[in-house]
């Protein structure tokens, strides 16, 4: 089991890496850089030439290199969860890990070929922050400390409303990230921290009301986020995990934040625009991390059903073996 | 492993199979040329349209274009790296501008010249940069460097398209079905390049070159709403009426702040 948490910790880290590069496609305006799919000018994939990688094909076929990486990297991982993990939950999430690895390749070759539609786009976003959280609870789920149940149970109401709150806000913002993204508003408001001048835009497009909407989601995860992880080190600072994902929280939510107004300040230059995305997709799976480590009491497992761990008297609506 | 699970592993693994080597083909569309009876214009009554085109005021200057993302560029491009928003002569004469009859034709019709419009991936730049075509006429887009390009249309009133040309000496033929200034085109493998094309169902247009001066030739007697087109600085309109035998100067001055 010690080996397929480092496995999955791997293809996690992976996943995170290929998110990193389709932000990059994005950031250099490369989407279209190969405009045929699933091959290459003509090529197979994988028989492209490296001489050949030149420009914007650089960053598109890279991605659609590293994405076939991820993909096979998914096929290992289900088979080995089928094959080792005893709880049928568990192996069930990592088969819907590659049924969602195979459907976002899926829309990204659409996405080309009918020239990056923006729901198509948003999807295959939106759809990719998805597979990074499953991969992270999926090595979660194989840590020791997740399969001995050391996790104390958590009764606290608030917290479990906090932490699911929080981690609904960031996918939201995400969306609405990808679509202003997408959609090319990540300019249309060109000043910051005021909109052309005002606290609220005097003239409104559906371009300006998306970035701004984004804008407005940034300080709502903002607060969500303060809100989360001040209640958890105020009355959980004894639960140590709680209290360090609780700082990491703190600190991607500033990061993140500063990436967002250095983004528009710098008028979209790569490097911090593709951070902002990368960022945004940690800032998601931590808030996950947390939630699922709050709810643990929630998950009946078969190490945690042999540990002797008393669950609370809620009626665990997790699944079960 | 059991049965179920092996067909499920066995079906996955030949979706990823397909998808990473399956083939990919694109076919030019093939222009619909039903094409309405053309209208002969009386050559012996027609009249002209010359002019030319300012630009008042301090343009920003030109930047070079960063081609090191692809070497070949680098060396293909030599000096040839300056931005094109603004090409203005001393004379602050400003080339580059689509002028077109906008309105004045009626009902008239005009075949499409059955010679095609060439434009060419040249230094990684399109030449031209700015040009016109009727709408079914042939355009032919040709790689003229040893590097990969793609050609990415993005009409608004036309089929978008996007094709690559990985060989140097590639062509690609297509054609417009509806008229719309401008079509604009580029490629995504190397960002700076961009080129417009104003389609049009008639053959009076014309871009400014060496000078700012324009021609539109052999134009029957009328009135006429001609519009001039700049990537940068929009459009102006002017109402000019041509007599019969009549060279009619128009001149557009932009300006730039």
């Amino acid at each position: 089991m010690a080996s397929l948490h480092r496995f999955t910790l791997f293809v996690a880290a992976s996943t995170l890496l290929l998110i990193t590069a389709g932000a990059l496609v994005t950031s250099t305006d490369s989407g279209l850089a190969v405009p045929d799919w699933p091959n290459t000018y003509g090529y197979f994939m994988f028989s492209f030439p490296l001489s050949k990688m030149v420009g914007g094909i650089l960053y598109e076929h890279g991605h659609r290199l590293l994405a076939s990486t991820v993909g096979i990297l998914m096929i290992g991982l289900a088979v080995w969860f089928s094959r080792v993990d005893d709880r049928r939950w568990v192996r069930y999430l990592a088969w819907v890990a590659l049924g969602a690895v195979v459907l976002q390749g899926t829309l990204g070759g659409v996405t080309v070929l009918y020239f990056l539609p923006t729901p198509i786009s948003v999807a295959h976003a939106g759809l990719a922050q998805l597979v990074f959280c499953l991969t992270v609870a999926l090595a979660l789920f194989t840590s020791q400390s997740w399969r001995t149940g050391t996790a104390a149970p958590n009764a606290d109401r608030i917290l479990a409303r906090l932490t699911i709150g929080t981690v609904a806000l960031v996918y939201a913002q995400v969306l609405v990230g990808a679509t202003m993204r997408h959609s090319g508003a990540g300019l249309a408001i060109p000043d910051f921290p005021l909109a052309f001048g005002h606290l609220v835009p005097p003239e409104w497009s559906w371009p300006v009301a998306i970035h701004f909407g984004h804008r407005i989601g940034a300080v709502l995860v903002t607060l969500a986020v303060v809100a989360t992880a001040g209640y958890m080190l105020v009355y959980h600072q004894h639960r140590l995990e709680l209290r360090r994902l609780a700082w990491l929280l703190l600190g991607l939510v500033t990061i993140q934040f500063t990436l967002g107004a250095l983004t528009v300040l710098s008028e979209r230059q790569v490097g911090i625009n593709t951070a902002h995305v990368a960022t945004g997709a940690a800032l998601l799976a931590t808030a996950v991390l947390l939630a699922l480590l709050v709810h643990r009491h929630r998950f009946t497992d078969v190490s945690l059903s042999n540990a002797s761990v008393a669950l609370p008297a809620t009626p665990s609506v997790g699944v079960v073996r | 492993m059991d049965v179920r699970k092996s067909w499920l592993l066995a079906s996955i693994m030949a979706l990823v199979l397909t998808v990473a080597c399956g083939g990919g083909s694109e076919a030019p569309a093939e222009p619909e040329s039903a094409a309405p009876a053309a209208t002969a214009v009386d050559e012996a009554t027609a009249g002209n349209i010359t002019g030319t085109v300012v630009l008042e005021g301090t343009p920003p200057e030109a930047e070079t274009i960063r081609m090191n993302a692809d070497p070949v560029c680098t060396q293909e491009a030599g000096d040839n790296t300056a931005t094109e928003y603004y090409v203005v002569g001393e004379d602050g004469s400003l080339n580059n501008v689509f002028v077109y009859v906008k309105e004045g034709l009626g009902n008239r019709s005009f075949p499409a010249p059955s010679d095609p419009v060439v434009l060419d991936q040249n230094g990684c730049r399109y030449t031209p940069h700015v040009f016109g075509i009727q709408v079914g006429q042939t355009l032919t887009v040709s790689n003229g460097d040893p590097t990969l390009h793609n050609i990415h249309a993005m009409p608004a009133n036309n089929t978008e398209f996007n094709t690559g040309q990985p060989i140097e000496g590639m062509t690609y033929d297509t054609s417009f079905e509806n008229v719309e200034v401008m079509v604009p085109f580029k490629c995504d493998v190397h960002g700076w390049m961009n080129a417009y094309v104003g389609v049009l169902d008639h053959p009076y247009y014309g871009v400014s070159s060496n000078g700012g001066g324009f021609a539109l030739n052999t134009l029957p007697p009328g009135d006429y709403t001609i519009e001039a087109w700049h990537e940068m600085l929009g459009t102006q309109t002017q109402n000019v009426t041509v007599g019969e035998n009549e060279t009619v100067e128009v001149s557009f001055t932009f300006t730039v702040s």
